[in-house]
């Protein structure tokens, strides 16, 4: 995918913060990054790590709708409040965490969000990483709109313990899953450990789901966040390399 | 390492933010991944006021072996002033 345009193609895009329908029809705040392409294109609804809703979300945004998707960037933090990102995430940690059901409601909006665009081709994808993507799996075990899943080292997909904002651990849903999925793990990760990976690949197999699992050595925990030291360089191309020959194929 | 822990302590104090001093009411205390600090996980230590707003608040990031320290530090100092009797709670800045 890298470096693989035309030279003479037009390519374009508007990023840009507009107003979504969240959790029980709520307003919440998203960052839209739409392709001006002519023609109809798939969607990939974003959730934002335990980090915050912060710069790499919005610029992985963008990087969605550079390779030709509608991509939207729901703020699943803005029932914490508004200030800097870190200032939300403190916000909401002392709020006691995200709520589950108010992220797969705000992911189902930012789906029917794409949905209802003139360009949209019908298909919306979800991609997470980190405790997003414990709430990508989530999502997509518990909601029909999406026909594909990019969970990057979701971290509790299998919890030791629920809590009140997390009241179900995501992997007894997995006989729910929705649509086709492909998992990247660090194989130096804690949380998903090697054996919370294995456990999550046999329960996919047992439930006879459609998955795509690949593990990298000498990576740890967000090897794609070029912003911080788990940064792994030849890992993290060969991940984008994998999501976008997956959602190519899923979302077309 | 996704860890989804917190901690949390009510506090009686002031803290130094961004705009200047401002009387705290919790604290909360997470091992997860931090902001600014260059390392994969870390012991995120907010002193805040939620009631006046979502800026009053003073934050550090710290190593474990820095917060080992830390507490070892603020354990030794109310050890070494255990005479002394506790003043009473502080609420608004002076």
């Amino acid at each position: 995918m890298w470096n693989q345009w035309r030279t003479d193609a037009y390519n374009g895009m508007t990023a840009e913060t507009v107003d979504i329908k969240g959790y029980n029809g709520e307003t919440i705040n998203a960052y839209y990054a739409r392709s001006l392409v002519p023609g109809n294109h798939p969607g990939v609804v974003l959730i934002n790590h335990a980090p915050g809703w912060d710069e790499f979300y919005r610029e992985t945004t963008r990087r969605f709708a550079e390779h030709g998707y509608n991509a939207i960037c729901p703020n699943i933090f803005y029932r914490a409040g508004h200030g800097t990102p870190e200032e939300v995430v403190a916000a909401q940690r002392a709020a006691g965490g995200v709520k589950d059901e108010t992220v797969v409601g705000d992911i189902e909006g930012g789906a029917k969000f794409l949905k209802s665009q003139p360009n949209s081709n019908g298909k919306v994808g979800v991609f997470g990483t980190c405790s997003g993507g414990r709430h990508g799996f989530l999502v997509a075990c518990k909601s029909k709109e999406f026909a594909a899943l990019v969970e990057c080292w979701g971290g509790g997909v299998i919890q030791p313990e629920t809590t009140p904002a997390q009241p179900v651990s995501p992997n007894t849903l997995t006989k729910d899953l929705s649509c086709p999925m492909l998992g990247l793990f660090g194989n130096d990760d804690q949380r998903p450990s090697p054996d919370n990976v294995n456990q999550h690949e046999e329960e996919l197999k047992a439930a006879g789901k459609n998955y795509e699992f690949h593990r990298y050595d000498g990576a740890g925990h967000g090897f794609f966040y070029y912003h911080a030291p788990a940064y792994r360089q030849q890992q993290c191309m060969d991940g984008w390399e994998k999501i976008f020959t997956f959602f190519g194929k899923n979302l077309a | 390492m996704c860890t989804y822990s917190i901690e949390s302590a009510e506090m009686s104090g002031c803290g130094k933010g961004a705009e200047g001093w401002f009387p705290l009411s919790l604290a909360t205390v997470a091992f997860d991944h931090p902001s600014h600090a260059q390392v994969d996980h870390a012991m995120l230590i907010d002193f805040m006021n939620p009631d006046l707003g979502i800026g009053s608040r003073v934050a550090v990031e710290l190593t474990r072996d820095s917060a080992r320290e830390l507490v070892k530090a603020i354990q030794a100092a109310l050890e070494s002033t255990m005479d002394l009797e506790d003043p009473a709670p502080v609420g608004a800045p002076v």
